[in-house]
């Protein structure tokens, strides 16, 4: 698949000593669902104001469909969106105008039928002549999306979509990411919930402290970082791990009730079977067994840890 | 050029003014009524001619030069201020709009509605006293072009202001004190010799001479100087603007 985003070396700074972003490479395929993780702070939003024209960066390079963003300005931004974290709308203004006035901005002719169209995707069609400030936080959301998508864009930012909206709301936001995409939209999201991203994306990169400290495809991750731990509650407490189990590395829970076994997905070491074999051959009766596989989540907060920890090192 | 996009900023800016519509219009006629009422009746009828034209009338285009000008700052730096304020300027930016697109929809719109006011205190200022305007087209071609540069300098507060309170310290504490001083209610002939002199270095007098000559061919200062001067100060906005948005200060950084 070919690339539709570009960034090799990207810094900026704030104020000429704050380093946001620092030597950041990034490539986008097009038609992919990316998050972008990361922390408050760790220069998400930056990121995504600098590809968009919003900021100036200080060097690097940024290129869609292969054009420089800063030579062929006209031709990138016409086909990027971008949804901003937070509800920055004209207030006293109508839904209608709105997302009209964005299409002008955008340089394409007025069409009336496609923004009927987008705002009854978006259920926002009974709502189209009621002024922004009539509208609950979740309207106004969706009409920040009717706006980014107001001049059919290829290369869509999502920047905290679902920031602040409740759960019902934010699955109906994920459905219509997922329908954008499926419509042949490459979607970049920031986000902080990891959920989102372990629902959404397709790969996944880790910012922290303006820098991208790993990417790779959200199943590998998970796969690659992840880690399971099988719990097995016997029906007898035990006072230490002995015989056959003292190879697995068992740690005893729950007053000595529960064996609790850690091992890395990318493993694969670790035989079920012959581990339920042995604890069946020294003796002890199985009251239940239970598996738990570490999240996103996890992962993420393992990550920023690890890279937090070799920062103050340095 | 993205016209649809310098029409969108454009018509998005009218609409603001047709929502506004009688504040817009009804603040700058009483105002302009009362000055009449004020300078041109009570005080004016006490003062005799000068120039050989009506005080009355003599004050008129001093009086819609005040207004362009107050209008065109306040239009332009809150139509840019605004967007800056509610952060919705961040599609602005991310348009595929050059620096002088957006300059042309934001100036154009301020300097719109700074002509639709001027026009009406013209019409106004017929109800108290004879308005005779001897050169017409000399006199839109000042009109026009005042509220361009006044709009384009409007532009640069919007540009730096960091509150709203930042949008009025130019306009009270420097323009008006100017438009006053510049020789809207008197002809800088009728001050001591030092204060001719002093008066000569305020850039409103020579904008405010030249709309005067327009109307009555009357002018403390010479045609010629009443035009570059506004040129100057139209040219040197420009250059202000372009360095401002080349370097992206306030907006982009």
């Amino acid at each position: 698949m070919k690339n539709i985003l570009e960034i090799e070396n990207l810094t900026k700074f704030y104020n000429k000593s704050f380093k946001a972003l620092e030597n950041i490479n990034l490539n986008i395929k097009e038609g992919e669902i990316f998050a972008l993780l990361g922390p408050n702070g760790a220069g998400k939003s930056t990121l995504i104001n600098s590809i968009c024209g919003i900021v100036n960066f200080n060097t690097g390079t940024i290129k869609i469909n292969d054009m420089d963003i800063i030579k062929n300005y006209r031709s990138t931004r016409k086909i990027t969106g971008i949804v901003p974290q937070e509800l920055n709308l004209e207030t006293f203004e109508t839904v209608w105008n709105n997302v009209n006035y964005t299409r002008g901005l955008f340089g394409k002719k007025p069409d009336h039928k496609y923004i009927e169209k987008l705002l009854r995707q978006l259920s926002l069609w009974d709502k189209k002549d009621n002024k922004i400030k009539e509208l609950s936080g979740g309207m106004k959301r969706r009409v920040l999306i009717a706006k980014a998508l107001s001049h059919q864009p290829k290369l869509l930012f999502l920047d905290e979509p679902t920031a602040s909206v409740d759960v019902e709301l934010r699955k109906d936001m994920w459905d219509v990411v997922k329908k954008l995409n499926k419509d042949g939209v490459t979607i970049i999201l920031t986000t902080h919930y990891i959920e989102e991203a372990e629902e959404l994306s397709d790969r996944v990169a880790v910012i922290n402290e303006g820098k991208i400290i790993l990417i790779d495809e959200k199943d590998k991750l998970i796969k690659k970082l992840g880690e399971k731990t099988i719990k097995i509650e016997l029906i007898q407490p035990i006072d230490k791990i002995n015989g056959n189990l003292s190879k697995y590395n068992f740690t005893l829970e729950q007053s000595n009730s529960v064996l609790s076994h850690t091992y890395n997905l990318s493993s694969n070491i670790t035989d079920i079977t012959e581990l339920l074999n042995d604890v069946k051959k020294d003796g002890y009766k199985i009251k239940d067994v239970s598996m738990e596989q570490s999240s996103l989540e996890q992962i993420f907060v393992k990550l920023i840890k690890e890279n937090n920890n070799e920062l103050v090192r340095n | 050029m993205n016209w649809y996009g310098i029409k969108a900023i454009y018509v998005h800016e009218m609409e603001r003014f047709k929502r506004t519509l009688f504040q817009s219009l009804a603040s700058p006629i009483i105002t302009t009524s009362l000055y009449f009422v004020v300078f041109g009746s009570a005080i004016g009828s006490r003062i005799t001619e000068i120039d050989g034209i009506n005080y009355g009338s003599y004050i008129v285009p001093g009086m819609i030069m005040l207004t362009i000008l107050t209008q065109s700052i306040s239009n332009a730096s809150f139509a840019f201020y605004f967007p800056r304020f509610t952060n919705t300027i961040y599609e602005i930016l991310a348009a595929p709009l050059s620096s002088f697109e957006i300059v042309l929809g934001f100036v154009g719109a301020a300097a719109s509605k700074s002509l639709i006011i001027g026009c009406v205190i013209i019409l106004t200022a017929n109800f108290f006293v004879d308005v005779r305007i001897d050169h017409p087209f000399l006199m839109m071609f000042f009109l026009i072009l005042t509220s361009i540069t006044f709009a384009l300098f409007g532009f640069i507060i919007g540009m730096y202001a960091e509150g709203f309170e930042g949008l009025q310290i130019i306009p009270i504490l420097v323009i008006t004190p100017l438009v006053f001083l510049g020789g809207s209610f008197y002809s800088i002939n009728m001050l001591p010799e030092f204060w001719q002199k002093i008066s000569l270095l305020n850039p409103v007098l020579y904008l405010i001479s030249g709309f005067r000559y327009s109307f009555y061919e009357v002018s403390d200062v010479s045609l010629f100087t009443s035009t570059l001067t506004i040129f100057t100060i139209l040219i040197s906005c420009i250059i202000f603007i372009t360095y401002t948005f080349s370097k992206g200060y306030k907006i982009k950084d």
